[in-house]
C-alpha cells in the first residue's frame, strides 16, 4: 500500500468503543479476594440450599490445588486472584416486575438496545434474560414460554424453583475438575441463564441473554445451562458488552448444553467485550469453557462472532456421544490493535456415524495475534464418523499474526477427517477495485472482510448477522495500512 | 470547459517511463476511441485517471470538471463521476453483485451527504438495468467475478457502469475475449448511456467492436503520447497498415 495512503488511514481515528459507558447505580459487592468466607457470602446472598454451597466449596478446594494453564499462545500480566471482587449486585432486591427495577438499570439496557418491555414485539420474537453484573434483571415473555412447559429463567431462580433439574444436570457436561477456569467458575459462579425445553417441544422464539460487566475489578462468572429433551429444539443467542476500563477484568464463564436424543440446539454468540485501547491497555480477559453433550441423533451448532476482549481463550466443543449425532462450529474471530486470541473447538466423536463441521475464519489486524486451536478426536467406536474442517486466516497489515494448530486423533480406521486451511491478505487490486467504485478504504475493508466471513455469517440468526456485520466494520476502523 | 483536461503528463511505473508529455482535452457528450500498440501506455492512462497507486505521476496535470484530479483519492474520483471498466476485473469472494453495488451507491450518496438508498428503489434500479443488458437475477446473486468467464465479467462491468451512471467512463479493452453477442451487449450499454453530460474513453484494438460503438473521435497513441487524431477512417487505415508508421 502506498505510503501516503498508509498515512491517510493512520489519521482516521478509532471509533470510540461505543458501549464504553458506566451506570451510576448503587452496587453491593463482596469484599475483594477469594476464600471460603467469600463463597459462603455469595451462597448466602443468593439464598442457596446446602447442596449447592457444598458444590461450590468442593470446587473451590479443588481449585486451590490447580495451576493456571499456560499452553495457549497468550501473553498477559499475571492475574492476582485475590485482587478481584467475586460478586456484585445492584442494591435493590430481586424485582417482581419491571416497575421494581432500578430505573438506571433499565436505562442502561435501553442504551444497549435490549428490550425489557413485554409489550415490545420484534419481527422475530426474542425473549431476553438480562444479566446486569451478577443478577438477572428480568426475563420477558415468561408466560408464553411457560404455556409450552419451557423454562427460561436465571440459574439462581432455577435453583429455587427447579432444584431437581439443576442437581441432575449442573456439572454433567463440564465437571468442576475439567480445567482451572471452569473450576473457578464452579466455585464462584454468579448467575446466568437456565433453559429447559421439554420433550418434543420446539421453542417458538429465539431466547436471548445479555451480559454486561459494570463494577470495577469485578470478574464476571456466569454459568449457563441448557437442557433440550428428546426431539426438542431451541435457538439461543448470547450477546456481551463491557464498559471501558483501564484495569483488566476477568470473565471466566461456563456454558453447558445437554442435547438428548433427536433434539437440536443452536447457540449463537456475538461477543464484543472491551478489547483494550489501541496501545493494548485494559480490556477483558475472556477465559470460557463451553461444551455440549449430544445423545443419539442429536445436533448442536455453535456460531460465534468474536470481536472483543483483550485476551480470548475459548473452545466451544461438542461431545458426540450418541450415534448419528452432529456437531457444528462456525466462527469468526476478529482481532485488532493488541488483542490476542487462542480459540477454536473440540469435536469428540464417540458414537457411530457421527458428523462434525468446523468453519473458522480468523481476521488479524493491527498488532494482534490469533491462534486457531482445534481438536478432532475419533474414539475407537466412532464407526464411519466424518469431520470436515476449514480454517481461513486473513491478515490485514504486516504487524499481525495468525497461527493454526489443528490436532487430529483417530482410533478408528473407518473414520474420516478432512482439513483445509488458507492464509491470505487483502490484495491491493481488490482494494483499488472497490475504491474505484466509490468505496472508502474502510468501507472496502469491511466489505471484503464480510465477504470472507460469509460462510459463517449465514448461520447466524438474521438480527445477529446484521449486528455482527456492523461490529466487524467498527472494530476494523484504523486497521488498514 | 472540457470534461477532462490532461496537460503534459509524465507517468512512470517504478523506474520505467510510460506516458511522455501526454496531453489531450476531452469534451462532454462524446465517445473517444483510443488505439495503440501494446505497451504504449493505454492502460497506464486509464489507471492514472482512476488513481491506481502503482503509477507515479512525475509531472503534468489532470483537471476533471475543472478540479485537480490529483487532489482526490480514487474513491473521491469515483464519487466525482469517474468510472473504469477494468480489463481484468478482480474477484471478491463472499460478496454478491447486488451487495457490492448497494455499497457502491451508498458510498456515493454518503459522499454527497445523503441518506442510503431505499431497498426497494435499489432493486428496481438494479433489475431494470440488468434486464436491459440481458443479465439474469441469478447472476446478480453470484459473488463478484468469482467463477465468471471473461465475457461475463465484462458484461457485469457494463452493468456496474449503467447502474452507477458516471460522467466519465473508461472502458479498458472491454471487448477483449468477447463473442459477438457479448460484444453487442457492451456496445449497447454504451449507446443507451450516450448523453450530453457524459463521455466515454474506449480503449480497444478491434474494428468490429468500434464499428458497433461508433466513436466521435479516434485517437492513436504511440511512444507514450497521442500521435494522431481523426475519425473512424483511422481505424480502417490501421487494419490495413498496422502501427508501423507511428513507431
Amino acid at each position: 500500500m502506498k505510503q501516503d495512503t498508509k498515512a491517510q488511514i493512520k489519521q482516521i481515528t478509532d471509533a470510540d468503543y461505543r458501549y464504553g459507558f458506566e451506570t451510576d447505580v448503587d452496587i453491593q459487592t463482596a469484599p475483594k479476594g477469594l476464600n471460603e468466607e467469600v463463597i459462603r457470602y455469595i451462597s448466602a446472598r443468593k439464598g442457596e440450599p446446602e447442596w449447592l454451597l457444598a458444590f461450590r466449596l468442593k470446587a473451590f478446594r479443588h481449585w486451590q490445588t490447580m495451576a493456571e494453564p499456560h499452553w495457549g499462545k497468550l501473553h498477559y500480566d499475571p492475574i492476582d486472584y485475590q485482587d478481584i471482587i467475586y460478586y456484585a449486585e445492584p442494591k435493590a432486591q430481586k424485582p417482581e416486575s419491571l416497575k421494581d427495577v432500578d430505573p438506571k438499570i433499565l436505562e442502561t439496557y435501553e442504551k444497549l438496545g435490549i428490550p425489557l418491555k413485554e409489550q415490545e414485539v420484534l419481527s422475530g420474537v426474542v425473549a431476553v434474560d438480562a444479566v446486569f453484573d451478577s443478577v438477572s434483571v428480568a426475563t420477558t415473555y415468561r408466560a408464553k414460554l411457560a404455556e409450552k412447559g419451557i423454562i427460561f429463567c436465571s440459574i439462581s431462580e432455577a435453583v429455587k424453583n427447579h432444584p431437581e433439574l439443576i442437581k441432575k444436570y449442573l456439572g454433567s457436561v463440564v465437571p468442576y475438575t475439567d480445567n482451572f477456569f471452569a473450576c473457578l467458575n464452579s466455585a464462584v459462579f454468579s448467575d446466568g441463564s437456565f433453559v429447559f425445553i421439554p420433550k418434543g417441544v420446539k421453542c417458538p422464539m429465539e431466547l436471548s441473554s445479555y451480559f454486561r460487566i459494570n463494577a470495577k475489578n469485578f470478574g464476571q462468572f456466569e454459568r449457563t445451562l441448557i437442557v433440550c429433551e428428546e426431539g426438542a429444539y431451541v435457538s439461543y443467542l448470547e450477546g456481551c458488552t463491557a464498559p471501558q476500563r483501564d484495569e483488566n477484568q476477568l470473565h471466566a464463564a461456563v456454558v453447558e448444553i445437554v442435547v438428548l436424543d433427536g433434539a437440536e440446539v443452536k447457540y449463537s454468540t456475538v461477543q464484543n467485550w472491551y478489547p483494550g485501547d489501541e496501545n493494548g491497555k485494559g480490556g477483558i480477559y475472556n477465559f470460557v469453557t463451553k461444551r455440549g453433550l449430544c445423545h443419539n441423533k442429536a445436533k448442536l451448532s455453535w456460531t460465534q462472532v468474536e470481536t472483543g476482549s483483550a485476551i480470548t481463550w475459548k473452545y466451544p466443543s461438542c461431545v458426540l456421544k450418541g450415534d448419528e449425532s452432529v456437531g457444528e462450529f462456525y466462527s469468526v474471530a476478529l482481532t485488532n490493535h493488541y488483542q490476542q486470541a487462542d480459540t477454536g473447538t473440540k469435536m469428540i466423536h464417540l458414537g457411530k456415524n457421527t458428523r462434525s463441521v468446523i468453519i473458522s475464519k480468523g481476521i488479524s489486524a493491527g498488532h494482534s495475534n490469533q491462534t486457531y486451536r482445534g481438536l478432532v478426536k475419533m474414539g475407537p467406536d466412532a464407526q464411519n464418523a466424518r469431520n470436515f474442517s476449514k480454517c481461513d486466516s486473513l491478515l490485514i497489515g504486516s504487524n499481525c499474526g495468525a497461527h493454526t494448530v489443528p490436532v487430529m486423533k483417530s482410533a478408528n480406521p473407518t473414520a474420516q477427517i478432512e482439513h483445509e486451511a488458507t492464509t491470505s491478505k487483502i490484495s491491493e487490486d481488490q482494494m483499488f477495485y472497490c475504491e474505484q467504485r466509490g468505496l472508502s478504504d474502510e468501507e472496502a475493508v469491511a466489505l471484503i472482510v464480510n465477504g470472507f466471513c460469509k460462510d459463517v455469517m449465514k448461520h447466524l440468526p438474521l438480527e445477529f448477522a446484521i449486528e455482527a456485520g456492523r461490529l466487524i466494520g467498527i472494530n476494523l476502523e484504523g486497521s488498514v495500512g | 470547459m472540457a470534461l477532462l483536461e490532461i496537460k503534459n503528463l509524465n507517468v512512470s511505473v517504478g523506474e520505467k517511463e510510460i506516458l511522455k508529455d501526454f496531453s489531450c482535452s476531452l469534451e462532454s457528450g462524446k465517445v473517444y476511441a483510443l488505439l495503440g500498440p501494446n505497451g504504449c501506455g493505454k492502460s497506464t492512462l486509464s489507471g492514472v485517471i482512476a488513481g491506481n497507486p502503482v503509477y507515479t505521476v512525475t509531472s503534468g496535470s489532470i483537471l476533471f470538471k475543472g478540479k485537480n484530479l490529483f487532489d482526490m483519492t480514487p474513491s473521491e474520483r469515483a464519487c466525482a463521476g469517474i468510472f473504469l471498466g477494468f480489463q481484468y476485473p478482480v474477484e471478491i469472494n463472499g460478496v454478491s453483485y447486488a451487495a457490492f453495488l448497494k455499497q457502491a451507491i451508498n458510498s456515493r450518496l454518503k459522499a454527497k451527504g445523503e441518506k442510503p438508498i431505499d431497498a426497494v428503489q435499489f432493486m428496481k434500479r438494479l433489475k431494470t438495468r440488468a434486464l436491459a443488458l440481458g443479465i439474469s437475477d441469478e447472476m446478480l446473486k453470484r459473488f463478484v467475478n468469482v467463477g465468471f468467464s471473461g465475457g461475463e465479467k465484462k458484461k457485469l462491468e457494463t452493468l456496474q457502469m449503467a447502474f452507477l451512471e458516471p460522467d466519465f467512463c473508461i472502458l479498458d479493452e472491454m471487448d477483449s475475449g468477447l463473442d459477438v453477442d457479448a460484444m453487442r451487449v457492451v456496445a449497447n450499454g454504451v449507446s443507451i448511456m450516450r448523453e450530453e453530460h457524459r463521455s466515454f474513453l474506449v480503449i480497444s484494438h478491434y474494428d468490429n467492436f468500434l464499428e458497433l460503438i461508433k466513436p466521435d473521435v479516434v485517437m492513436i497513441m504511440a511512444g507514450g503520447h497521442i500521435v494522431k487524431t481523426g475519425g473512424m477512417e483511422l481505424v480502417q487505415d490501421l487494419k490495413e497498415k498496422g502501427y508501423a508508421e507511428y513507431k
